[in-house]
């Protein structure tokens, strides 16, 4: 039950994106296709819920066992830098075709300050393994649903009229802040 | 002359936040009030400053491949400092910060000015240039913050400026975050245009 609360909690009343602000580089940056979205938030997801877990262990293993937490920062950079790598690599061996269509996607994770966010709250909320792997993965899913959403927005929005000012940046904020309206009303599916 | 180009522009015609779209993430998330903006401003002014001063002074001994492992490692060590430094002499604001100062770490303002600007340039160079895409931050953190804090509580600064402000909720909860800041950047644009005619 616990790890179900979590999961949601990650995922929706607590969006990564929309109450956080964490991830929000791509959110605006990527969010113009669909298509491109998704791939962008399957790739995220899955270095999410590998980072959570190996962060997990590192900091649990390594940095409290010989008292050096306060190298937590450049770790946790040092080994998100690294996985990216790694999933990059096994994803072109593996995979030729999903490496094409993510791509110029994949590195760009590495910068996604969600997922040192992410990293942060886990030792944060001292989770447990499990909660955190669930924690990592539930983050993943709620940042993919916002990038979705924003997507599809985004592309009915090109038949709009909407005024020089606010074309671009300005249009995507605001309708960002509509979508953090909206998921607000999820709040009570959980006790604070 | 160009020295003192290489400030302004990171101030107006290349601001971080509101031309570039970088570093959008503390930008909305610490600016409920002009204290809290300015003072994640300045940390992030803090770091951008030591690491593109680190970067351009080791910019030939720095493996191409490797530059941007080597940078990341540069500007976490900063944030690290600026971190135990708000906790020591700060702590109510380290506090309100919370995960948003070891967040400087992936703030893209930082590693792409190390990356297009500090890698490139001499040190001097270097120095005016982080100052001014500082202060830029700065100038948009603080806008946005007192504007944020002017509609939730009828203060800026901690300062009552409007009397009898009733409070709107919405400005210190995450839409008004972003609602705000869209607003704030189609202003920009206004203005810029206005001073180009």
């Amino acid at each position: 039950m616990n790890l179900i609360l979590i999961f949601i909690a990650a995922a929706i009343t607590n969006n990564f994106v929309l109450t956080y602000f964490l991830g929000i580089c791509p959110f605006i940056g990527v969010s113009n296709k669909l298509e491109s979205a998704f791939g962008m938030g399957m790739a995220t997801t899955f270095v999410m819920t590998l980072a959570a877990t190996v962060t997990w262990l590192i900091n649990n293993y390594l940095l409290i066992p010989f008292k050096i937490e306060f190298l937590e920062y450049v770790a946790f950079i040092l080994t998100i830098a690294s996985l990216v790598q790694l999933v990059e690599m096994f994803i072109r061996k593996v995979s030729p075709e999903l490496y094409r269509a993510l791509g110029i996607y994949l590195p760009l994770i590495t910068t996604n300050c969600a997922i040192l966010g992410l990293t942060l709250f886990v030792v944060m909320r001292k989770y447990e393994l499990i909660e955190a792997i669930v924690f990592g993965f539930g983050a993943g899913v709620g940042f993919t649903l916002a990038l979705v959403l924003m997507a599809g927005i985004r592309e009915e929005l090109e038949f709009a009229d909407v005024p020089e000012p606010f074309r671009g940046t300005g249009i995507t904020l605001i309708i960002a802040g509509l979508l953090a309206l909206a998921f607000m009303g999820f709040g009570g599916l959980i006790g604070s | 002359m160009s020295l003192f180009r290489e400030v302004t522009k990171g101030l107006w015609k290349e601001n971080p936040v509101f031309v570039m779209v970088l570093g959008m993430c503390p930008t909305l998330a610490v600016t409920t009030n002009a204290i809290y903006g300015f003072s994640m401003a300045a940390a992030t002014t803090f770091v951008l400053i030591s690491s593109s001063l680190v970067v351009s002074v080791f910019k030939r001994l720095i493996p191409n491949q490797v530059r941007i492992a080597t940078y990341t490692v540069i500007i976490a060590t900063f944030v690290t400092v600026a971190h135990y430094f708000l906790k020591a002499n700060f702590p109510p604001i380290s506090k309100a910060l919370g995960p948003y100062v070891p967040l400087i770490v992936v703030n893209c303002i930082i590693l792409g000015r190390a990356e297009a600007f500090a890698s490139k340039n001499t040190v001097i160079r270097s120095l005016a240039d982080a100052v001014g895409m500082g202060l830029g931050f700065m100038l948009a953190l603080v806008a946005l913050g007192a504007m944020r804090e002017l509609f939730a509580y009828g203060e800026i600064f901690g300062y009552t400026v409007i009397p009898n402000w009733h409070p709107w909720a919405i400005m210190v909860l995450p839409a008004g975050a972003f609602i705000s800041l869209g607003l704030l950047v189609a202003l920009f644009h206004v203005i810029s245009k206005k001073v180009k005619k």
